[in-house]
């Protein structure tokens, strides 16, 4: 399989995006791709936007009367940001990921189970399939198949991250975004999820938020360094950390502020 | 730093006197509750014995005689209510804790409610005497147990509420993130997780309504006679007491006794078992 020849295409095109929380300018004209099967971080100070780019790609936002984007979000061709864009469908298409581990009220199996059964029909056999395909992929897998029937709420920390990893994971979706997704975690799980996230972008395009420099510069393939809500600079990762365009992006970078 | 000598000794004195009215205020709420226990039990304790649970009550006059008629009314009506009141009080609470922000129908159910919580059980029961008892044309236990459900409602409304709004935002945003539509998000995952909460609120609300007098009054009314038929005046333990308690005959004193503190012991039973179901649910 020539795969090499194959241009990658834009999972998302996001085209002078313009965000509002009520009457204050929180994202200011944004426009950037992201890539398919690639890893896109979002780096900048706190208050920078980065989340709330992020929670806009899912239409997240939309669950809170008040906060509207305008501007065009391009989903392989489709604009999610269209008023009849079915929001369900879209996020099960797009997965996301939080900074707090969030397993649900339920066993480790239901919790897998949970986001599969929406959307799709399958038998017992396959369900259990399923589930382990989905704790493997999130190296989780020998740590759980004995206990798959106790609560999710029983596992650490970063067991409960990849587990959220897992759900995400199960149910198949083209884009995973990440929100910090290590920063409550303890330096050996952050380094687990970081090789998840090398692993997971062999077949997901993945968008990640983190406050973490080094991080973004160990997991992406494409940098975006945000500021006061407009995106300073979008570029390859080598590109924007070794020969920064923007002398604002390098203060950043050189941990001049921020 | 110099710490001044007086000023340090004044603040322990006054550390010292607050702890110890907190406590004295402690002590008396607490005495007062076994002094409560205490007289109940001395004056009921030796009249409970199986007959209580065998034979009906008696006539003015006659010896002897248990709360059988009365306990079974009682049960049948309270636990019908809360049959009724759960789906209701439980769905309602759903309702005002995923859409209690955003709009109009809400904020006025809510305030409704409030005032639904400190309406005097009187007034209900005579809300449903003009409505159920007299468009009926008899007294009823079908009117008792509604005027039962309109006190215990609320008390499962509020409680759902508050333990769904308990649920961190986070939790329902992971199971949107999965494209679970809004109303798999409020059941599954959001009320599965506020479940002992909402038991909780449930059970509270059955404590409350084992005791309440006056909304029997004017609906149920009361029964000398055991009976099972709900269209018509049922037997019920807090009106009974209520007669009985007032009474010259001594056997019906006791009897009244026995039935205070059956309900007393009924209450407490059931508070103890919502304390256990909700520390589970906090150790988790």
């Amino acid at each position: 399989m020539s795969e090499a020849s194959i241009e990658p295409r834009n999972a998302i095109e996001v085209r002078n995006l313009n965000f509002y929380y009520g009457g204050f300018h929180a994202l200011k004209t944004v426009n950037l791709d992201i890539i398919e099967r690639k890893v896109t971080a979002f780096i900048g100070p706190s208050g920078c936007g980065k989340s709330t780019l992020l929670r806009t790609l899912n239409r997240m936002y939309s669950l809170y009367p008040g906060q509207r984007a305008e501007g065009l979000i391009s989903f392989y061709g489709q604009n999610i940001l269209d008023e009849k864009q079915d929001l369900n469908l879209l996020r099960a298409r797009i997965g996301m990921l939080f900074q707090k581990p969030t397993p649900f009220p339920m066993s480790i199996y239901d919790n897998i189970a949970f986001g599969v059964k929406l959307y799709e029909k399958l038998s017992r056999a396959d369900m259990d399939e399923r589930v382990q395909w989905a704790l493997s992929k999130a190296a989780l897998w020998n740590e759980v198949k004995d206990k798959l029937k106790q609560s999710g709420l029983s596992l650490s920390g970063g067991q409960q991250q990849r587990l959220c990893i897992a759900r995400s994971v199960a149910v198949k979706p083209s884009v995973l975004l990440l929100d910090e997704p290590t920063a409550s975690l303890d330096p050996i799980s952050t380094g687990k999820v970081e090789e998840l996230v090398h692993e997971l972008k062999k077949d997901y395009t993945i968008a990640i938020v983190t406050h973490n420099m080094q991080q973004a510069a160990r997991c992406s393939d494409y940098t975006a360094y945000m500021y006061l809500g407009e995106l300073m600079e979008y570029g390859a990762t080598e590109q924007i950390f070794f020969k920064p365009k923007r002398t604002e992006t390098e203060d950043y970078i050189t941990g001049r502020f921020g | 730093m110099q710490i001044n000598q007086s000023l340090y000794n004044q603040r322990r004195r006054k550390n010292a006197a607050i702890m110890a009215f907190s406590g004295v205020a402690s002590l008396i709420g607490l005495a007062v509750l076994v002094w409560i226990l205490f007289v109940l039990f001395s004056n009921g304790f030796y009249a409970l014995d199986w007959e209580i649970f065998t034979q009906d009550t008696p006539a003015p006059g006659t010896p002897g005689g248990g709360l059988r008629n009365a306990i079974v009314g009682s049960l049948i009506m309270v636990g019908c209510a809360v049959l009724i009141s759960t789906p209701i009080g439980v769905l309602a609470g759903i309702y005002l804790a995923e859409f209690g922000d955003a709009n109009k129908t809400a904020s006025v159910t809510r305030f409704v409610n409030e005032v639904m919580l400190s309406a005097p059980s009187v007034v209900l029961g005579l809300f449903v005497f003009a409505v159920v008892v007299m468009t009926m044309g008899n007294f009823s236990g079908y009117a008792g147990m509604i005027a039962l459900s309109l006190i215990a409602i609320p008390v499962v409304i509020k409680t759902t509420e508050n333990m769904m709004r308990m649920i961190p935002g986070s939790l329902r945003e992971a199971a949107f993130a999965l494209g679970a539509p809004h109303w798999k998000v409020a059941t599954m995952v959001v009320l599965r997780g506020a479940r002992a909460g909402v038991i909780t609120g449930v059970l509270l609300a059955l404590a409350r309504i084992s005791g309440e007098t006056a909304p029997l009054l004017f609906t149920a009314l009361n029964n000398q006679f055991f009976t099972l038929d709900m269209d018509g005046p049922m037997a019920n333990l807090p009106v009974w007491i209520y007669h009985m308690a007032m009474s010259p005959f001594d056997n019906w004193n006791e009897l009244a006794w026995a039935g205070a503190l059956l309900i007393t012991l009924t209450v407490l039973a059931i508070n103890i078992t919502a304390r256990i179901l909700f520390r589970e649910r906090v150790k988790v």
